[in-house]
């Protein structure tokens, strides 16, 4: 009885204090919950809204037709194969060029003011917006290259738009292997360079691989840069990818919902739904190729 | 313990891109299966080549229609992209030679830099061709049973430089009721824009800082059809496609309330806000590239009946006569 007097008048001192934490630690849990609902709740209702528009227009027909001004006939066929050759393209040039400035920069860069200064800068790069990046592209790629409003001038634009995620992304990949892993490959005699592509870059390709596919999403999925490089709207032919016109989803997208009749805001939906699929496709893909790159991978 | 070699990421990385370059290489294009409507062009030797357009969006439906069957007459040996970066964004390519033809919701301003001053400069020769007609449409939400009818002072008070803040219906007309003026209206850049601030403000551009502007006319008509003391003005075929949310208003030019019809916008008696619609086609070009000047023929023989299936009103029949003829004189001389 001796020992319990003092607890319970420990736990008589504490108890209000207690229930208030208890409290907040529940409202906090509730606004979590409430955050994340929020968030939930708008994603759906904002695709059961477009799946609801876009289930009339869906079909085959939609999928390998040309653009239409009667919207029964049009379909999305350009613009898919044109978001196809830009993502190819641009998918081609950043890999190897942003994961080369990554290895640069985590592991041959000394750690001196002017390589901070470089990786602050592709940081702050990385939140430019994206119509800065088409007066570029038009500047330099459309004119001063005289390549024209083609798509290869696009992919190269959009290349550059994502060229710093890519970076931020695979030098995080590369921070996150462990030192150990490096002076390892050193006590077993190798070179930095047989240090660097055998040791650390495949224990790094899990994170590097989701960010470029990532990265490739934010280019397929924008429009604003496209526009002012010149990018047409209705396209009724597959583009060459060096010269001639092009067209890509979201433009497609965006020249449809400006239109007042109702069809066409269907079919617009209709190929939200096709631009959301093929960001789907990526997005699994990048799971698929981080799962299968990490199976080995045991620290 | 790692086993991956870095052969298997680039190998890995080869897969991905080739997967969805069979994607792309397993497509074909697909033939155009739409009704013959219109007359294809007679020509014996089949037309080849790409015309490239660009500029209004309001002159965009037109040309979009214009270009579908011109290429379905041609078999599709001719290509014809459209794009819509404005009217004043496709002067600017069109100045400088990069489109063939530009769509223009208002005529070319001689003495810009970016437009007449340019395709001077540059030696572009051009031909104005009227299309369509629009009629600039005021609206309001259909519960607002006041505004029936502004006069182009009253509209001048809502949207001019000079326009107050919280500008109240009631400082318009005391009849009106004291609740604020909600405004929206098409952004700075479209050829709408500056047709209404030339014709209702007296001058291009200048027009009050407190409405909500948009380049989507649909985001107006959305913000109209839900608030009773909203108005806003865009083309006439935004209004066609949602009579059931909004309200027409009447608009009195000196000469009496005109409601915007069919009619009224095609004898121009809608004052002041029927306005004419144009193409502005390159002549020097059009002399060296036979498919530039039968995909010009072919828009100035069609434009009515494909003009009218998108939402706007036919041109009169001696206007669009004289300009053939003024296109053929050009062309041929």
């Amino acid at each position: 009885m001796a020992a319990l007097a003092p607890a319970s008048r420990t736990d008589s001192r504490f108890e209000p204090a207690l229930m208030r934490r208890k409290v907040t630690g529940t409202l906090f849990y509730g606004a979590c919950v409430a955050a994340i609902a929020l968030l939930l709740l708008t994603l759906i209702v904002l695709l059961v809204d477009v799946f609801v528009r876009a289930a009339p227009w869906l079909d085959l027909q939609f999928l390998t037709s040309p653009p239409s001004s009667r919207p029964a006939r049009a379909g999305i066929l350009p613009a898919i194969v044109g978001t196809l050759e830009i993502g190819i393209i641009v998918g081609v040039v950043t890999f190897p060029i942003g994961v080369a400035a990554a290895i640069y920069l985590v592991e041959y860069a000394s750690d001196s003011w002017i390589n901070r200064l470089l990786q602050t800068n592709i940081s702050n790069l990385a939140g430019v917006p994206s119509i800065i990046y088409g007066i570029l592209g038009l500047a330099v790629f459309v004119r001063a290259l005289a390549m024209g409003p083609t798509i290869l001038a696009a992919a190269l634009t959009l290349s550059l738009l994502i060229l710093p995620v890519v970076i931020i992304a695979s030098v995080e990949a590369l921070k996150a292997v462990p030192h150990a892993q490096r002076e390892g490959a050193y006590a077993l005699g190798a070179s930095r360079w047989q240090m660097v592509s055998r040791s650390v870059l495949p224990a790094a390709a899990p994170g590097i691989m989701t960010g470029v596919i990532l990265a490739m999403a934010r280019a397929i999925g924008e429009a604003a840069p496209l526009i002012l490089i010149g990018a047409f709207t209705f396209v009724t032919f597959l583009p060459n990818p060096i010269s001639g016109q092009y067209t890509v989803l979201p433009i497609q997208i965006y020249g449809w919902a400006n239109r007042p009749q109702d069809d066409f805001q269907g079919i617009s939906a209709a190929a939200i739904v096709v631009i959301l699929a093929l960001m789907l496709i990526l997005n699994a893909l990048a799971l698929i190729v981080r799962a299968r790159l990490s199976r080995h991978i045991q620290w | 313990m790692i086993t991956t070699r870095p052969s298997r990421l680039a190998a890995l990385a080869l897969t991905a891109t080739l997967a969805i370059a069979a994607c792309g290489g397993g497509a074909t294009p697909g033939p155009s299966s739409g009704p013959t409507s219109g007359t294809p062009t007679e020509s014996m030797a089949p037309l080849s080549g790409t015309i490239t357009i660009d500029g209004s969006s309001t002159v965009y439906p037109i040309t979009e229609l214009v270009a579908e069957e011109f290429q379905f007459a041609n078999n599709n040996t001719v290509q014809v992209p459209v794009a819509f970066s404005g009217t004043g964004g496709g002067f600017k390519k069109f100045c400088t030679g990069e489109t063939d033809i530009n769509d223009a919701s208002r005529p070319i301003k001689a003495e810009d830099e970016g437009e007449g001053l340019a395709c001077e400069t540059n030696g572009v020769e051009w031909v104005e061709l009227q299309v369509a007609i629009d009629g600039l449409t005021v609206v309001v939400n259909p519960a607002n049973d006041f505004a029936a009818c502004l006069t182009v002072d009253q509209l001048a008070a809502i949207y001019g430089p000079d326009s107050a803040e919280h500008l109240l219906w009631s400082d318009i007309d005391p009849s009106f009721p004291a609740e604020e003026v909600q405004r929206y209206m098409p952004g700075a850049d479209s050829g709408t824009f500056d047709y209404f601030t030339e014709e209702i403000n007296g001058e291009t551009d200048a027009a009050t800082t407190h409405a909500t502007q948009s380049e989507d006319d649909n985001t107006l008509v959305t913000g109209v059809a839900g608030d009773t003391y909203a108005i806003a003005f865009f083309g006439y075929a935004y209004y066609v496609e949602n009579t059931d949310k909004l309200k027409a208003v009447e608009v009195d030019g000196g000469d009496g309330c005109v409601a915007p019809t069919d009619e009224t916008i095609n004898s121009n008696e809608y004052a002041p806000l029927s306005r004419p619609i144009f193409i502005y086609p390159d002549v020097g070009k059009a002399r060296e590239r036979p498919e530039l000047k039968a995909f010009v023929d072919y828009y100035l023989a069609n434009t009515n009946a494909f003009s009218t299936e998108v939402g706007y009103i036919a041109v009169p029949d001696d206007v669009l006569a004289a300009e053939v003829a003024e296109w053929e004189a050009a062309v041929g001389g």
